[in-house]
């Protein structure tokens, strides 16, 4: 294949994949909230809502959401600006779904002669794009609230920008510590740099070579301004529904609503990936090169059926102890069987796991077939480091209750730039020593 | 005199809540993880199809008690209307056939969208006529007429529905114009 057509194909494909994700994972995401909030304030959760018995442990909620988004009256207040109104919504969603491109979700693999990349875009300064396109976010809200002519969405719009601004800073500051890391502002390199074991001052410790534990502080401040970066809580001051009743997407209804609904969830999934991007080595399997998991492809597949046992035996213990709850509290069983039944299929599929191992280990890979296995494995890595984090954000929000405007303001300007500043400094010192 | 409260003052490293926020967090990962690993401690209460049983003393739906013969106990005197707070009890009195009461209420209307379920009817009613004992605390309708309890509605039970508020039965009215009955009503209304 000529490698212009092979580049283009390649483009594509990875395009619908980074685009696909953050849509993937908004229903999930909703759903984790959902359940979330339930198992952390001890409730149940989501039950009831159903497809002839079939319940999914409350996934069909978000069907039902769907329809009832779809079809409530969309209605547009005369006081309007009408192209800003309209525009605001899609704004949002679009810059929510563009940073993906630039994130490498595997590392690249060869083909014949053509190198399939799993990123998108390789820009020079691919750090840098990143940044400046999520920093475009925040004008979907800004843009929201000044055409929605109303003083409540004003209010939650202008907290929003401010916030914006004071994050900003300590966020950029704690990638200036990154970057003088690694020395690199492509992002590729970054995630590259992050393989193996960790060596500082060449002693190696037992810990995976990830940004969080050459930067802690720089971790740290990072992960509080992607929450303030968000919107979500304790930093949601934008739609403080206590105060401004929801803010700035007080004038929207229907189908506008569900979008800047999506583009919440969806600047969670980016910023989580992000997150695991810079800080948790990405793609990368901890302790372990691309080329050793390369050269060994048996054990790469066994080490990825083995986790699968794990989370399938973990996931059918919780499904089944639900059962059982299930079919002793309710007088008429709610999705009793089905409970049991998806339970069971999890034991069965982690049973299965077991059984392919050897042949597994005994099978012959070409060269290919182990980089697609590694490709694999890496894609469902950064997934699942990224859950972590998007686990993180539901926790969060049904911990701790909403910062007062000034607690905020002191945290961003008095704390968090002061704390980065000197971590810049303290890094630039230890690499010029 | 005024007592000003001074706000405490949060310094330093602390005003980043970090340890504060960790603590949080960890209450609420004991919670997730107990709530998972054990589902069959959850306090849910299954709503309509396994609810609570409602305490005995619940104020709950009013209901008129009836003497043997299953006419109203109620003598139309008034008391709970005068006294009912959102003025939701409507009664037309008319005279009674029975030469030992005066008079029997026609028309016992209760307005339950506008009633607050205070029981002071219930406190009011020197015959205990009126009851709120019922153990029912979720009514729907679909019009505002289905809230309205008519008297047929209020007699409209069985007091066999209600063993934990037994019935008793109060002496028939006593003639108090004449005879021996009269000091005895008089001792009774000292008590
Ligand atoms: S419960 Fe209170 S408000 Fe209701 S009817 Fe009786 S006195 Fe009136
Ligand atoms: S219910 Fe009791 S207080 Fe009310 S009118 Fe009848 S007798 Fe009087």
């Amino acid at each position: 294949m000529d490698p212009i057509t092979f580049e283009v194909i390649n483009i594509v494909i990875v395009a619908l994949l980074a685009w696909g994700i953050p849509l993937q994972f908004i229903p999930l995401m909703i759903w984790l909230e959902r359940k979330g909030a339930a198992i952390i304030q001890d409730r149940i959760g989501p039950i009831r809502a159903n497809i002839g018995g079939i319940r999914l442990f409350g996934f069909l909620h978000n069907i039902a959401d769907v329809i009832k988004l779809l079809f409530k009256e969309d209605v547009i207040p005369n006081h309007v600006y009408r192209f800003y109104y309209f525009l605001a919504p899609f704004w949002s969603m679009t810059i929510a779904l563009i940073p993906l491109m630039l994130v490498p979700f595997a590392a690249p693999i060869t083909i014949g002669e053509n190198v399939f990349r799993f990123q998108v875009a390789t820009y020079q300064s691919g750090i840098l794009l990143l940044f400046a396109i999520t920093g475009l976010g925040v004008y979907g809200i800004i843009l929201a609230a000044w055409s929605s002519n109303n003083k409540y969405s004003l209010l939650g719009g202008l907290r929003s920008s401010a916030q914006m601004i004071s994050y900003e800073l300590g966020m950029g500051l704690s990638i200036v510590a990154i970057l003088m890391t690694y020395q690199d502002v492509q992002i590729q390199n970054i995630v590259e740099a992050q393989s193996g074991f960790l060596k500082v001052f060449g002693i190696t410790f037992p810990l995976p070579n990830w940004g969080m534990f050459l930067q802690p502080i720089a971790f740290i401040t990072f992960v509080v301004a992607a929450f303030a970066e968000t919107n979500r809580t304790p930093f949601d001051l934008a739609e403080g529904e206590a105060e401004i009743v929801a803010g700035y997407h007080t004038e929207y209804s229907s189908f506008k609503f569900a979008l800047f609904f999506m583009a919440e969830y969806a600047n969670m999934v980016v910023a989580s990936i992000v997150i695991a991007t810079l800080f948790l080595g990405g793609y990368q399997v901890p302790f372990f090169t691309t080329e050793e998991l390369r050269a060994n492809p048996q054990y790469t597949l066994t080490a990825m059926l083995v986790l699968g046992i794990l989370t399938f035996l973990i996931l059918g213990f919780l499904v089944y102890k639900r059962a059982k709850y299930i079919s002793v509290h309710f007088p008429e069983p709610l999705g009793k069987k089905e409970y049991f039944f998806i339970s069971y299929a999890l034991f069965v599929l982690a049973i299965l796991f077991v059984i392919l191992i050897p042949v597994v280990l005994n099978l012959e890979y070409n060269d290919l077939a182990s980089q697609i296995i590694v490709a694999v494995f890496q894609l469902t890595m950064i997934l699942a480091k990224a859950s972590i984090f998007l686990w993180l954000y539901v926790h969060v929000r049904w911990t701790l209750p909403r910062f007062r405007y000034d607690q905020l303001m002191n945290m961003g300007w008095k704390l968090m730039l002061p704390i980065s500043l000197l971590n810049v400094i303290i890094t630039g010192i230890v690499i010029a020593l | 005199m005024v007592k000003v409260v001074k706000r405490p003052e949060v310094k330093g490293l602390r005003q980043f809540y970090l340890v504060e926020v960790l603590i949080g967090l960890y209450t609420t990962l004991r919670h997730v993880i107990r709530n998972l690993i054990y589902p069959e401690k959850l306090p849910t209460v299954i709503y309509p199809e396994k609810p609570k049983p409602i305490p005995a003393a619940t104020r709950g739906l009013h209901r008129l008690m009836k003497r043997e013969d299953g006419s109203p106990r109620c003598t139309a005197c008034m008391l709970c209307a005068t006294n009912c707070p959102a003025f939701c009890i409507h009664i037309k009195a008319a005279e009674s056939d029975d030469p030992y009461i005066e008079k029997y209420p026609e028309r016992f209307d209760i307005d339950l969208l506008r009633c607050v379920f205070c029981g002071l009817c219930v406190e009011a009613c020197p015959l205990d006529a009126i009851r709120m004992d019922m153990p029912i605390i979720s009514f729907t309708g679909y019009t505002r007429q289905d809230f309205i309890l008519t008297k047929e509605k209020l007699l409209d039970h069985d007091n066999s529905d209600f063993p934990h508020a037994p019935n008793y039965n109060p002496p028939k009215p006593l003639d108090i114009t004449h005879g021996p009955h009269h000091n005895e009503f008089l001792s009774r209304i000292k008590k």
